[in-house]
Formats: structure tokens, sequence, C-alpha cells
């Protein structure tokens, strides 16, 4: 417990040092630090979602706990929107300078014959993740701070499941969340062990971090493809 | 063997340049890449025409300065060469080979295929040593053992022979394989811990002005390094410039 | 040969002041020589049988028009001013000076040895020397014309102690300079695995390897110093090879009895190179270093006989540039590539040393040539290189032809493999004929007995010029060592074979890459196939003990110089050699010149000198592109290369050497009829870089066959086949025992030969035998 307190303040104190963040090497710690929050939320979201393949009541009663939990509510969420736009705006932002820093193209490039595509296309699959995030808000976020925050509709502790179920209805958007997700997955693919790299990580470790992440990798979006399917088809 | 070569020409920095299309013939499997380009020079020169310049000199491998993207690939398709040891037999007969120089920003182009790559030397000036005085007054070699792992992983990072094939090869343009390498090579030896802080922080700025790209971990340099150096040290660099910054 | 040197004198027997002006006397042809090491003129005088009396001879002459010294006063003064002009062109200095002892030249070429005992030599000088205080350092400019061990180390030392220096290479990166293809290893008498090395032994070694033609206190200093080199180079960072102890391993070369050589890996050169490289690289941060990269210097500047510049082109634009300083160091390495195959570099080349040698330099034993044994043999015309592979391969590899020619047929023929022949039909000749160093003799014993072989028509590939060399047994015994080790049954082959093969590849697994990239082969499977090529070259610029040459303030370190292997370098010597000299001694002795210097100030380099060199430098670049040639540089290089290798090559005798002078000479007079260099000067231009160095190689062939030629004795990697036993080994000449130094007369073949007498005073020279 004391190891990883240490290693808290480690971060903390790495991240207050601004000479460290504005180096290139920063950047990229910055970037694989904020990936790895976003993962860690990932399977949290992904493990209250997938209670609700088998139990109605524990998904509700999950759901209704992180959507009225102050605590979640103003302070982890907040976090993790920062967190996400954080990701998208470092990434973008590294992506024009690393363009810049190339500035010439190759006339015949077989970027294929030393790299995977994932690694090398890590702005696209995370556009179209970013595209995904705007349908699910639209879907499950906006309408849920409009039934607490704008109109205050009267708390339902059971609403959540059925709510859920009723979305998965229209097969083109199922389709379309198990698109994103094989893209989430390609994106993981790399990013998982990439985040681990950038932070440092010893190569004695590498063939666990290889199992891990394709586990984690392959399996999360698999995951929630399956939910997906799984309500669009029992109903 | 017969081949179409499509090779960058440009004359100087301040100019465009192109692609322009060459075709030989009579090339043995047994030549090396570079011997081929020196009978397709031959025949430039007795057809009054300029020879393709690009940069070679030890030609086995050593000493860093040839400097080819052939078709695709920087030192072309075998692994774990420079382009002086690939040998004409990898192609076929009637093939098409692209020729380029390496790419980036921080690589400009100064002839044809030759490049600019003194950026690799400032980084390597503003801290890729260890400080102490050539007097030879220093302390016995035994006196220090050093574990033969640690003594053995610095050795394969500091067989680099700063071709630039990994900025090359990098979509990002990054030389973080060439920086880290050189990082690890003195982080791993005792002798070059005592000024590791400094050193790290130092190069990184450097290299971050030369304007090379960020990693992203594609690997890529680490496949088409003629010398094999793992990115690994890309990881231990990113540790030790995380360790300087929390001393400082 | 310049005539301006030459002048008319009239031949007073008595006095001035004792002739009346009806007197008449013979008219001289005065050669002036000045030794500029000693700044001393020695006069020769030819008598022109042309008299002229005292009131006809013009004494103005060398102010008049066409510089007749008889005045129209004589009513034959036409005719003998024709005669006394048609002398001049036919006087021929060379035989001149073959009528004056050589010996009366000796005492020009100071070697400046110091006086006592051998091992206090170098200390005893040390003590003495003068010294410029590290106030008065900050005031005096070096030059340092190449980046290699020598050079590197040198630029970082000057640095270090205070000197402003300014260093010069044609690579885009000092740290390319082909030391860095150094594979083996590097001496230093440390005796860490105490097998009774010591450093008189390595001094032993290095003089009975270099068939004591070697100097003996340069030696000794080289083997004193050595100790420091290993310890600078750990401090340094460069990762040497380590036991599991933690301590630096060493390995056996070839010469010796010992094992002293430090190695990293086969990229020892890389390691130590990139050792210096740091240490500059450190001086450069600091602004004590000015780096110029891909620069090439054209030309040495002597401003009142001492060296004060030199001119270089920058190679990326073509702009000639003066630099100026107090003293110019030469670290430019060997003249290997005058056979245009060798393993040097292509870039490697003579152009320093050769134009400080036609500005007085002497260069010393030109035909001392260094033949690798173990090289990748040539493949085809389109050869543009050969690839060593490191001597460290034959301690453990076998070096082997078919006993038997028919096998040899058979294996040309492609219809027997070498593992099929069985160890009887195998001879193994360098075991046979040397059974106490076996496999492990010196580089030119080894490399003369593999082209015995294959003369015979032993030689294992298509064109007949290759031997064996096989891992087989090394493969075997080390799999058998690993099995007990690991506890598994040493008398099953596959394990044996696969446990051998590991080792050997952790010895030598990138050298066996390199070999499987080139030859397409595997070698663990089937033996490499070697054969000798010209590898280094033991004949340089002359220097003196303190590492000048016979230009004041003009140095040669390294490679570059002359001094330290005589006739034949043993392995792993070279890089001991290049940072000893840059490291440790040339930063030091050159204090005893600059001391002269503290108060001169800043060289200015826009002096008349410096405008004339540049001037010459640049009419030479105009000529090369305005030259309507025919023919490529590399044309004119692989003809000299040709001339070289057959002529001048592992053998010699007397009648190819003076035909080689003869075809040298032709070949260079064709070169600057029809060579053609495309492009233009203000660019990049490697054709007109080329041409520049291809120049000096024609004349510095043609001093090397000369020099070849003159040496009437076979000694090291000079082999003359008219001075051999009965059984093909070398037979050294006692009255050869000096160091041939050669000063430029205009012609290669006009050269004079200064020798510089050697003495062994701690060692006997006796027959260097190997059996």
């Amino acid at each position: 417990m004391s190891k990883n307190l240490i290693v808290l303040i480690f971060v903390l104190q790495i991240i207050l040092m601004k000479n460290f963040l504005f180096t290139s090497i920063g950047k990229k710690f910055a970037m694989a630090l904020s990936a790895i929050f976003l993962m860690i939320f990932l399977l949290q979201h992904f493990l209250i979602n997938i209670t609700s393949v088998f139990s109605e009541s524990l998904f509700n009663w999950l759901s209704h706990f992180m959507g009225t939990n102050p605590l979640v509510q103003f302070i982890l969420q907040p976090v993790l929107i920062a967190g996400v736009i954080f990701h998208f705006i470092m990434g973008f932002f590294l992506e024009i300078q690393n363009r810049r820093a190339t500035k010439y193209e190759y006339h015949k490039d077989r970027g294929g014959a030393n790299s995977t595509w994932m690694s090398r296309n890590m702005i696209w699959s995370g556009l179209v993740i970013l595209s995904f995030l705007v349908l699910h808000f639209i879907d499950f976020w906006i309408p849920e701070m409009n039934h607490k925050y704008v109109e205050f509709l009267p708390d339902d502790p059971n609403r959540y499941h059925h709510e859920l179920v009723e979305k998965f209805q229209d097969p083109y958007k199922v389709v379309f969340y198990c698109v994103s997700f094989v893209l989430l997955s390609l994106h993981l693919l790399h990013g998982f062990s990439s985040s681990l790299k950038s932070m440092g990580t010893n190569k004695s470790y590498a063939s666990s971090v290889k199992n891990v992440s394709y586990a984690y990798s392959i399996g999360i979006p698999l995951g929630f493809c399956f939910i997906a399917i799984f309500h669009h088809f029992s109903h | 063997m017969k081949l179409k070569l499509k090779i960058w020409r440009q004359k100087n920095a301040d100019t465009n340049g192109g692609i322009v299309n060459y075709d030989i013939d009579n090339i043995s499997p047994d030549m090396s890449f570079l011997e081929m380009l020196d009978v397709l020079n031959a025949d430039l020169i007795s057809k009054d025409e300029e020879p393709v310049s690009f940069d070679h000199d030890c030609r086995e491998g050593i000493c860093g300065s040839c400097s080819l993207f052939i078709n695709g690939q920087a030192h072309g398709p075998d692994r774990r060469i420079t382009t002086c040891q690939l040998h004409m037999r990898k192609f076929k007969d009637g093939d098409t080979i692209y020729i380029e120089p390496f790419r980036a920003k921080a690589f400009p182009v100064i002839k044809d295929l030759v490049v600019d790559r003194s950026a690799f030397d400032r980084i390597q000036q503003s801290g890729g040593y260890i400080s102490v005085n050539t007097s030879g007054n220093t302390q016995d070699a035994n006196s220090i053992p050093i574990n033969k792992d640690d003594a053995d992983t610095a050795f394969d990072a500091a067989t680099c022979i700063g071709c630039g094939a990994c900025v090359a090869t990098c979509k990002n343009s990054s030389a973080m394989l060439f920086v880290g390498a050189k990082v690890s090579q003195y982080s791993l030896l005792p002798q070059g811990k005592t000024e590791a802080s400094r050193r790290v922080m130092n190069m990184v700025n450097q290299m971050d002005l030369e304007g090379f790209g960020n990693c992203s971990n594609t690997g890529a340099c680490e496949v088409e390094c003629p010398k094999g150096i793992s990115l690994d040290n890309i990881a231990r660099m990113n540790r030790e410039l995380m360790k300087a910054s929390v001393k400082k | 040969m310049s005539k301006k040197k030459l002048t008319y004198s009239l031949n007073y027997r008595r006095p001035k002041s004792e002739y009346k002006d009806s007197d008449e006397l013979m008219i001289c042809i005065r050669y002036y020589h000045k030794c500029n090491h000693t700044s001393k003129t020695k006069i020769i005088k030819k008598s022109t049988g042309v008299k002229c009396k005292l009131q006809d001879w013009n004494t103005d002459w060398h102010l008049t028009k066409d510089r007749s010294p008889v005045k129209s006063s004589d009513p034959d003064f036409k005719k003998k001013n024709k005669i006394l002009k048609e002398k001049v062109k036919s006087f021929d200095i060379e035989k001149l000076y073959s009528s004056v002892k050589n010996e009366s030249f000796s005492d020009y070429l100071n070697s400046k040895l110091p006086k006592g005992p051998i091992d206090r030599k170098w200390t005893n000088h040390k003590n003495t020397i003068d010294l410029v205080s590290p106030a008065n350092k900050r005031n005096i400019d070096i030059i340092v014309v190449g980046t290699g061990l020598a050079g590197g180390s040198a630029c970082a030392t000057l640095a270090e102690l205070g000197y402003n220096v300014k260093a010069f290479c044609f690579q885009d990166s000092p740290r390319r300079a082909h030391s860095i293809a150094a594979q083996g290893g590097i001496n230093a008498a440390k005796n860490y695995q105490g097998d009774g090395d010591s450093i008189y032994r390595l001094f032993y070694d290095t003089v009975k390897g270099g068939d004591y033609r070697s100097r003996e206190e340069n030696v000794y200093r080289l083997a004193e110093v050595s100790a420091n080199i290993i310890d600078q180079c750990v401090a340094q960072g460069v990762p040497f090879a380590r036991d599991y102890g933690g301590l630096l391993d060493n390995r056996s070369f070839g010469g010796v009895l010992v094992s002293r050589t430090f190695y990293a890996k086969g990229q020892t050169g890389q390691q130590l190179l990139l050792g210096a490289y740091s240490a500059m690289n450190r001086q450069i941060a600091r602004g004590k270093i000015k780096m110029y990269n891909r620069h090439e210097m054209l030309d040495v500047v002597l401003v009142d006989g001492k060296a004060r510049g030199i001119i270089t082109r920058n190679l990326v634009n073509g702009e000639i540039e003066s630099h100026s300083a107090h003293a110019v160091v030469l670290a430019s390495g060997g003249y290997g590539n005058v056979f245009y195959l060798s393993t040097n570099a292509m870039g490697s080349n003579v152009t320093a040393a050769w134009k400080a040698h036609k500005r007085g330099a002497y260069f010393a034993n030109p035909c001392f040539t260094q033949i690798h044994p173990t090289c990748i043999p040539v493949s085809g015309d389109h050869q543009s290189k050969l690839t060593l592979m490191s001597e460290s391969l034959r301690n453990d590899g076998r070096i082997w032809v078919p006993k038997n020619i028919h096998d040899v047929e058979s294996i040309r023929k492609g219809e027997l493999r070498p593992t099929e022949i069985t160890e009887e039909n195998r001879d193994y000749f360098l075991e046979r004929r040397y059974p106490a160093f076996g496999n492990l003799v010196p580089r030119d014993v080894a490399s003369r007995a593999a082209k015995e072989r294959c003369d015979a028509g032993f030689g294992v590939n298509k064109t007949g010029e290759a031997v064996y060399l096989d891992f087989a047994s090394a493969i075997i015994r080390y799999g058998k060592e690993q099995a007990l080790v690991d506890g598994k049954d040493e008398k099953n082959d596959e394990i044996v074979q696969s446990l051998g093969k590991e080792i050997i590849k952790k010895k030598y697994g990138n050298l066996f890459q390199m070999y499987e990239k080139i030859v397409d082969q595997n070698p663990y499977e089937t033996p490499m196939m070697i054969y000798p090529a010209v590898h280094y070259t033991m004949g340089g610029v002359w220097v003196d003990y303190n590492l000048m040459t016979t230009i004041p303030g003009l140095y040669a370190i390294g490679e570059a110089n002359f001094s330290d292997h005589g006739a034949n370098r043993l392995g792993a010597s070279a890089l001991m050699q290049g940072l000893a000299d840059g490291y440790f001694v040339l930063p030091y002795t050159i204090g005893d010149y600059l001391s002269d210097d503290i108060s001169t100030g800043p060289i200015p380099n826009d002096s008349q000198e410096f405008i004339n060199a540049e001037k010459e430098a640049k009419e030479k670049i105009d000529f090369f592109v305005n030259n309507n040639g025919s023919k490529s540089v590399d044309y004119f290089h692989k003809k000299l290369g040709k001339i070289m290798w057959n002529k001048c090559g592992m053998a010699r005798n007397k009648k190819d050497l003076e035909s080689a002078i003869q075809e040298i000479s032709e070949l260079r007079k064709e070169f600057f009829k029809e060579v053609k260099v495309p492009g233009d000067q203000n660019e990049f231009n490697e054709e007109l870089a080329k041409a520049g160095r291809v120049a000096d190689f024609l004349e510095l062939g043609e001093l090397f066959a000369k020099d070849a030629l003159e040496r009437e004795e076979s000694c090291g990697g000079h082999f003359r086949e008219e001075h051999q036993t009965k059984e093909g080994e070398a037979t050294r000449k006692k009255e050869f025992q000096f160091v041939s130094a050669w000063e430029y007369m205009g012609e290669p073949k006009n050269a004079i030969l200064h020798k510089e007498n050697l003495e062994y005073e701690n060692i006997e020279v006796k027959e260097r035998s190997y059996k």
C-alpha cells in the first residue's frame, strides 16, 4: 500500500513539473497517463454494463449509485470528461507535431513491413472512437443529464435497464456500435502496451504486458459488442 | 539482371527534386546495392550525365554513412543490414526499385540521396559523453567490476552506428531510438551514472529542438535498425528522464 | 623538379678580390638542397664546361628577361647561353645524389631520441621538454586533419589541455572515420590474465612482429602507455567485453603467446572511436573544438618554413577555404586505397599526407603494406571494396585447402562440398608449416602461405583465390565442453553441435552474419572462404620521437605516420597506436614546439602564402572540371589498383617493380589528359573529390614501387622474390636495417632517399621464426 502511495506521489510530482511535461517524452508520458486512466474507466464501465446481461436489479442498483453519488457525479465525472478531452486534444496535437517533423512523404513507403497497421493509424481509429463517443453522448449521456439536471425528472432507480435495452433495438445502431468497438480494440491493441512503454516499463515485464494487453484489448470491446447484440436479440 | 530504377534527384538543398527513371542492365546478383549504383554512375558519366550522389564510405556496414530508402524501406528489404550490405540477390530480374533519401524535417537533403544528419552530432554534443578528462590518470580499468548483463546490454545499445534509419523509417521522424540507445549505454555503466540526469535532460531537449517527432511506439525503428537496437532503450530513456526530473 | 633552386655561378678558386676582370672562369650550375628539418642547406655544384671572363659575367643574370648569365660583350654569348640552358635542362639531381653518399644526409634526419635506459626514456623526455602554460595555451590554435582514433583522441586531449582546436574530416560526422571498422581488439600490457605479459613483452612482440624495421624508442613508449588507454576508455564508457565476475576479458591475437587483446565483440574499433568521439563532443560543446565536417584538406601552407595552416574544400558547396593555426596535425590514416581494392573505406585517401610530402615532409617506407589474410574473396569485376573478417577468427578457425588437386577441381566444379573432404585429405598448411603458432602466425606470414597454396593451384573458389577457414572442430570442442557443464550427453552429436554453434555465435555472431550476407553461405554449416587483401599501411609520413615531420610544426599521428609497426603490424596494434599517439603522446610533445609560439599571436589566413596555396588548389580543381577527357576517375583508379596488386602486392620482384614505375608514370600522364569529371566545382561533387585523391594515389604508387625496388630484402609485409629461403621464408638483410625516408623532387621517381638507421639496443635482432 505504502509503495503505491509512493508511486502516486511520484506521478503527481512529475505532472507538476513543467520542464518534464514540455519535452517530447513528457507529452508522451501525459498521453500515456490519460490513456491508462481511460482504460481503467473503460474497465469499470464494462464491469457495470456486463451485469445488465445477467442481473437486471444489480445493473439498476449500480447505475443508480453511479448516477446519483455526488462523488462520482461531481468529481469523477468532470475528471473523466477532462481526461477524454485531454487525450483527444493531445492526440491531435502530437499528430500535427509529428506530421510537421516528417514534412516529406516517400514516393514508396512500405510501413507494413516493419510495423502494425494499428500502430500507424492510431489517429484514424481514434477519430472513429471519437465519433462513436459523440453518438454515445447523444444516446445516453445527454438524455441522462437532461433527465437529472435540466428537467429534474423524478428519480426512478429501476429505469436504467429497460432504457438500455430500448437503445439497442435499432439494428443500425448495433452495427455501428460493433464497428466502433472493433476499432477500439485495434486502438487498444497498440495503445495498451504503448502507453506502458511510454511510461518506461521494464523489458522484464514485456511478455506479461503483452498477454494482459491482448486479453484487455480484445476481451473488453468483444464484451461490449456482446452486450449490444445480446440486448438486441433478447427482446 | 535488368532493373528499372526510380531515383530521387535533387540538385541542392534549395531546389525541388523529383523522381527520375533509369534502366539498368547486366547487374550481377553478387553485387552489393551500392555497387549496382556504381555501375549506374559509370554509365551516366559515359553518357555525359551527372552521376547520382549518395553517401557511402566503409561499405562493410559499420560507418553508418549509407542512407538509402529502398522500395519503401530504410536500407532496403533485408534485415539487420545497412544499404552497403544489401545484395542484388534480394531482387528479381525486371524489378522496379524506388531509391529515395532518408526523409525527415531534421535531415535536409544536400543533393540527390545525400542528407545532412548533423542533428545527430548536435544531440551527442549536448550530453552524449562522460565528463572524464583524457589524462589517462583515471583509476584502473578493473577497479569497478561491472555486472556482465549490464555490460552486455550497454554494449548492445552502444552498437548504434548513427545512420538515421530509425528516423527515416519512423512515421513521426522520431530520433528516440538513437537518443535512447546513447542514454542507455551510459546509464547502464557505473561510470556514466554520475551525470545521468544532466545527460538525459540535455539530450532530450536538444532532440526536441532539432525538430524530430515524437515516439508512438510503432516499433518500426527497431525492425529497420541495422544493428537491431531494441525499443527497450526508449523505455529506459523515458524512465531516466522521469528520474532526472524528479531529482531536479 | 623545381628548377628554381638551380643557379649559375662562377667557380672562384680564390677570393674574388684576387681576380682581374679579364680572367676567365668556369661557369657552374649550383643546386641548393634545403633540408627543412634543420634548415641547413646543402650545395651541389656541377661544372658546365663553359668559361666566361669576369667582365662578361652578369651578376644580375636572374633579373634578365631570359636569365642569361653571359653578357653580350662576349663574342660567343649566344652560343654559351644556349649551352648553359641545355645543361640546366639535363641537370639530373638523382644522379648527382647517388654520387653523394646517403650517409651524409642522415644527420638531417634527427629523430630527437631521448637519452637514458629505454624504460626511462619517455618519462625523462616528458620531464625535460618545454611546456606551454595553461594561460598561453588559450592563445594557440592547432589544426587536426582527420577524426579517427588518432585524430579524434588528439583533438580531445589538446582541447582538454586548453588549446583551440580546429578539426577537419571529409565524412559527414567525425564518428564515421574508418577506425570504426576495426573489429578484433586493442592490445595493452595489462597482464590481467596473469600469463606473463609485461610492457617489455608487448614491446618485444611488436618489434619482432614488425620484423625489426620499427624504431625501438617509439615502440617502447607505445607499450608503456598502452595500459593507460584501457583505463581511459573504460572511464569514458567504452563497453569492453567482461567475464561473469564483471572484470575485463581478453583474447589472443596473431604473433603473440599471451592474451592481451581487449575487445568489444567484433566492434572494438567502433566502440573506441565512439569513445574518442564522445570526448570530442564534450570539447565541441565547450567550444574548445571547432568541427568542420565534410571538409577535405587540399594543401598544407608553410609560412617561413613552418606549417601554419591548411587549404580545404567544403565538400557541400565546393568553397575553397584557408585555415590558419600555429601547428598542423595530420591524422589522415593510411593509403591502402592505392590498390583500389582494399579493406579501407571508399573515401580513405592519401591526399593530406601526400600534399605534406610535396611541401617537404619526408615519406617513410611507402612499400610496407599489410596484406590481411582473412578477407572475403573478390567475387567479380564490379567489386568496389573488400571486407575483412577479424583476425580473432583465427583463434578458433583452422585454415586449410584440400591435399589432392582432384578434390580442388571437383570443388570448383561444384561436384564436391568441402565438408565431404575427410580429415586426412585436408592440408592445414599453417599448422603444418608453423607448428608453434599454428593458425595464429602474424598476418604477413599467413597471407603469404595462403598465396603460396593458391599459386600452387589449390585455391578453392572459381577464381582459384580462396582458402577455407573452418570452425567445425571448434564447434565440436566448445559443444563438448558446454555439454559437460550443462550435464548433457557429450556423445550426442546433435546436442554438441547445437551447443557449440551457440558459443561460436556468441563469440563471432556478427562476423558470421556479415559473411552470410555477402557470400550467401552459412558459415556455421560450411567453412568460410577467405583470401588476403590490402588492409593497412605501415609506411607513412616520417616523424621524429615527438611525432613531428620534417616540416616544423607539422605532425603526423596514427596510421598516417610510419613509426611503430616496422614492416608488419601485429593484430590489435593499430587501435593501440592511434589512441596512444592521440591521447597520450602528441598532446605533450607538441608543447615542445609550441612553446616558441606563445607570443606569436593569431596567424593570419590571408597572407601571401595562403593566397598562393589557395590559388594553386583552385587551379587544380578548375583543371579537373574543365578537362574534356573521356574516361572516369574510377577507370584510372582501377587500373592503378591492378598494377599495384599484380606488381607491388604480396610478392615483388625487380622486373615487375621497374615496369610498375613505368606503367604508373604513363597512367598518370594519361589520367591528366583523359580524365573526365562531370558536374561543377561549386557543388557537392564526389567525382571531383575522387579525381583529386586518385591524382595523388597515382604519384604515391610510383614512389611505393620505387621504395620496394630499392629495398633489396624481404621483411615483414615486403617480400622480394629474389630474397627468400628455400622454404620460401623471407630473408632480411642487415644492411637494410634503416627507415627509407623519401624527399620529394618533382616526379616521384626522382625522390631522394634519406636513411634513418635503426639501432636495437634492448632487443636482439634475430630471425623471425614462428615455427
